[in-house]
């Protein structure tokens, strides 16, 4: 019952999108003005229907309705209630149908929000954002339908990948949707305001909430996602330069470039062509990350979907939907105001430039990075990988003029400042952190090139982001985002130089020394659970001033059968003791994997603080 | 001579051109170094010659090849034509087993032998990399 009702509420929200295209294109030719009540109808009609039919796949999870073939594919009676409803968009039908309610809901909010704005501007988003909907409806009605019938119907499912059986994944991607969906509304409304020729101040003062929103969302997804890879994947690293985590990354390089650009256009309105083009771009890129995770063309962990047909719909309705902006941009460019922008000069301007240079560099990087193995693929046939190395490289010796400009840029002021005061200001700051490096450095041996003037640079943003939130002349939400960045930046340094890791194959009541601790493997025991057994193994670590017990798990469940490994972590603010243990093979050996991992807590905590300052500057009045 | 508008944006352009030749000088110079090439058993076995770059193999772990001591787990990987045998020392992701898929990245010693210093296997229990699904077919 639920499929025929979560199928036909589809069909009539499609039936809405294209009433509301030949409605909004009919209303924009005509000029008329009072259109409204029809358009926000249909709008309402439509995100009523999407949610009806989003609902019942999920009812049809809750009650495990097998007769639905997404359904059989993804859960299993036997699965906690929790996961039976992450479940429904935890497989590639369910995340689409995500992708589309978002859409939607999206568009609706931004059609009762704008109301202040002119209709010609609201009608034409409708418009843009209406072809982006009913691409995804047609999409998910003909290539990835969540609500085909099954028959006969199966008794049984075949489960959820035991590893997607997490909270923080459970909630990983409506976070990281509303972000990337975010970005359709910034695409819509850029064009929109191109066509009307409102890339103004008004528009980059409205626009810049939803910037903001999807920022904010897309950093929390991103930290969702990474936190799940630490405890989860039992590698005991928070990044791998996996393709599917570039993917979500290169949206964000862009947005972050736009979130600093849209400041400009709001205070001094220029750089109006360069905005739209970031916005074109940042949705281009989040359209992309769906379309390489779900064609299965990645190499990765996360690849669920392998049906390129799917893949290639995408792929064609992305172009079509590039070339489209391609096209109003040139053709409507020429209305924009042009204001003269005076280069070099020492401004705010000219440091946002450079942080917008910066940000397209991450994102050439990690682009070519995640595309090119795919290419060479292509067109040579020999197949590579680019890991981690590649991106250090390329990344940390951009860091060092990054973190300085970050520091520095804030402090000027619009149109001209004068670099002699800038200068005295900051001697103290800088000249202890370069003490305080070459301490820290000296200190441990540390032989690094770039390690020093990496430390300098992340001490020095600290150092006078600390000092800025005792004046006034900037705002509190970059203060505090540019603050977390480089206790971001720090913990990562920290981390990265100082953890220690041990690995090796144990039996059940085996001694290792490693450094100073004595790692003890204790027992091992046998736990019958609902859906999976675990083998709970308990370690001991000690050195001369304490030991702490860890408890991994291997953890074998039964629907799909699945090994997985819970790592166990013991955190403080100080450190991580991550340890994981890993079956081989039945002959009393255990693979342990014992980790020391200064300030993990920091670099969590400081992705937050670096969104709560998002947060912070969406809850400002404008002045 | 030419307005005040027109030299700006012709230094704006040259800006942005040098800008982006120095990128994509300095990510292809980087890639030419750290890229890794993947490779089956077999075409391990007709190189003509050694590389002392690090690799990744793939294939199936062969059933009963898993040998673990204290230190170190010894197994081959095989795509049903060739053998090679791997040894690793350090951790093995949880999906490491006998008939499964698999990709040790390491340092070939000889044509039959890799010390691998990392083992990659996927999250999924009917998952296999594509390259594996590759060097597999037609042969099981």
């Amino acid at each position: 019952m639920s499929n025929q009702i979560g199928n036909y509420s589809l069909y009539i929200a499609l039936f809405s999108s294209f009433f509301l295209l030949f409605h909004s294109s009919y209303s924009i030719r005509n000029k008329s003005k009072s259109l409204d009540s029809k358009i926000f109808s249909a709008l309402s009609v439509q995100t009523f229907m999407v949610l009806i039919s989003f609902f019942s796949l999920i009812y049809a999870f809750v009650v495990s309705d097998f007769s639905n073939v997404t359904v059989y594919n993804n859960s299993h009676t036997t699965k906690p209630l929790f996961y039976k409803i992450s479940g429904s968009w935890g497989n590639h039908e369910g995340s689409l149908l995500l992708w589309l309610l978002v859409l939607t809901i999206f568009l609706f909010i931004f059609f009762i929000s704008s109301k202040n704005l002119s209709n010609k501007y609201r009608i034409i988003t409708v418009l843009f954002q209406e072809l982006i909907i009913i691409g995804f409806l047609l999409f998910i009605l003909f290539t990835s339908n969540p609500f085909l019938n099954l028959f006969p119907i199966p008794k049984e499912g075949t489960g959820l990948n035991p590893i997607l059986q997490d909270p923080a994944l459970a909630i990983h991607p409506p976070i990281l949707y509303i972000g990337y969906v975010g970005t359709s509304i910034i695409f819509s409304s850029s064009l929109a305001a191109l066509v009307c020729g409102m890339v103004n101040k008004i528009w980059a003062q409205h626009i810049k909430k939803w910037i903001i929103t999807s920022w904010i969302f897309l950093t929390i997804g991103i930290l969702l996602g990474s936190i799940w890879a630490y405890y989860e994947l039992g590698w005991g690293g928070f990044w791998f330069w996996d393709p599917v985590e570039n993917v979500s990354l290169m949206p964000w390089f862009c947005l972050t470039a736009l979130l600093h650009t849209i400041i400009v256009l709001e205070k001094r309105n220029i750089y109006q062509s360069w905005t739209i083009i970031l916005s074109i771009a940042t949705f281009s890129l989040s359209m992309g990350g769906t379309f390489l995770v779900r064609s299965g063309i990645l190499n990765s962990i996360h690849t669920f979907a392998n049906d390129p047909s799917r893949g290639i719909f995408i792929l064609c309705f992305l172009f079509l939907l590039v070339l489209l902006a391609i096209f109003i941009f040139f053709i409507f460019q020429k209305k924009l105001f042009k204001n003269l922008v005076k280069p070099l000069l020492v401004s705010k301007e000219t440091a946002i430039i450079v942080n917008n240079w910066f940000m397209m560099f991450f994102l050439s990087v990690v682009l070519i990075g995640t595309v090119y193995p795919i290419f060479l693929e292509v067109i040579s046939g020999s197949k590579i990988s680019i890991g981690p190395p590649f991106y250090q490289k390329l990344m940390i010796p951009f860091l060092v003029p990054f973190l300085l400009f970050m520091a520095l840029g804030p402090k000027l002021k619009w149109i001209k400042d004068n670099l002699g005061k800038v200068n005295l200001n900051q001697i103290i700051p800088f000249i202890l952190s370069i003490v305080i490096s070459y301490l820290i450095v000296k200190l441990f041996g540390i032989s690094y090139l770039f390690i020093l003037p990496l430390f300098a640079v992340g001490f020095f943003l600290l150092f006078s982001t600390i000092k800025d939130f005792f004046s006034k002349n900037s705002s509190l939400p970059q203060k505090i985002s540019h603050f977390a960045f480089s206790l971001f930046i720090l913990s990562i340094l920290f981390n990265g130089i100082f953890a220690k890791e041990f690995s090796s194959n144990m039996k059940v009541g085996d001694e290792r020394k490693f450094i100073n601790k004595v790692i003890k493997f204790e027992n091992l025991k046998i736990i019958e659970k609902d859906n999976y057994k675990s083998l709970m193994a308990s370690f001991k670590i000690s050195d001369e001033k304490r030991s702490i017990n860890l408890n991994p798990e291997v953890r074998v469940y039964n629907q799909p059968r699945t090994l997985t490994s819970e790592a166990a972590i013991n955190s403080t603010i100080y450190s991580d003791n991550f340890l994981v243990f890993n079956v081989i093979k039945d002959d009393g050996y255990y693979n342990v994997r014992y980790q020391y991992k200064p300030l993990m807590m920091w670099i969590w905590f400081s992705i937050i603080l670096l969104s709560v300052g998002g947060i912070l500057s969406y809850l400002k009045k404008n002045d | 001579m030419y307005g005040k508008k027109v030299k700006l944006r012709a230094f704006f352009i040259l800006l942005i051109f040098l800008s982006t030749a120095l990128t994509i000088f300095l990510i292809i110079k980087a890639l030419e170094e750290n890229v890794v090439y993947f490779k089956s058993p077999t075409e391990i076995k007709n190189l003509s010659e050694l590389d002392s770059k690090k690799i990744r193999v793939g294939g199936m772990v062969k059933k009963s090849s898993i040998k673990t001591n204290d230190t170190e787990i010894n197994f081959v990987i095989t795509d049903f034509k060739n053998d090679l045998l791997v040894s690793f020392k350090g951790s093995v992701p949880n999906l490491f087993e006998e008939g499964k898929g698999v990709v040790a990245e390491g340092f070939l010693k000889d044509r039959s032998y890799l010390k691998a210093v990392k083992i990659l296997a996927k999250h999924d229990e009917n998952y296999m990399p594509p390259e594996v699904n590759e060097a597999l077919k037609g042969k099981k």
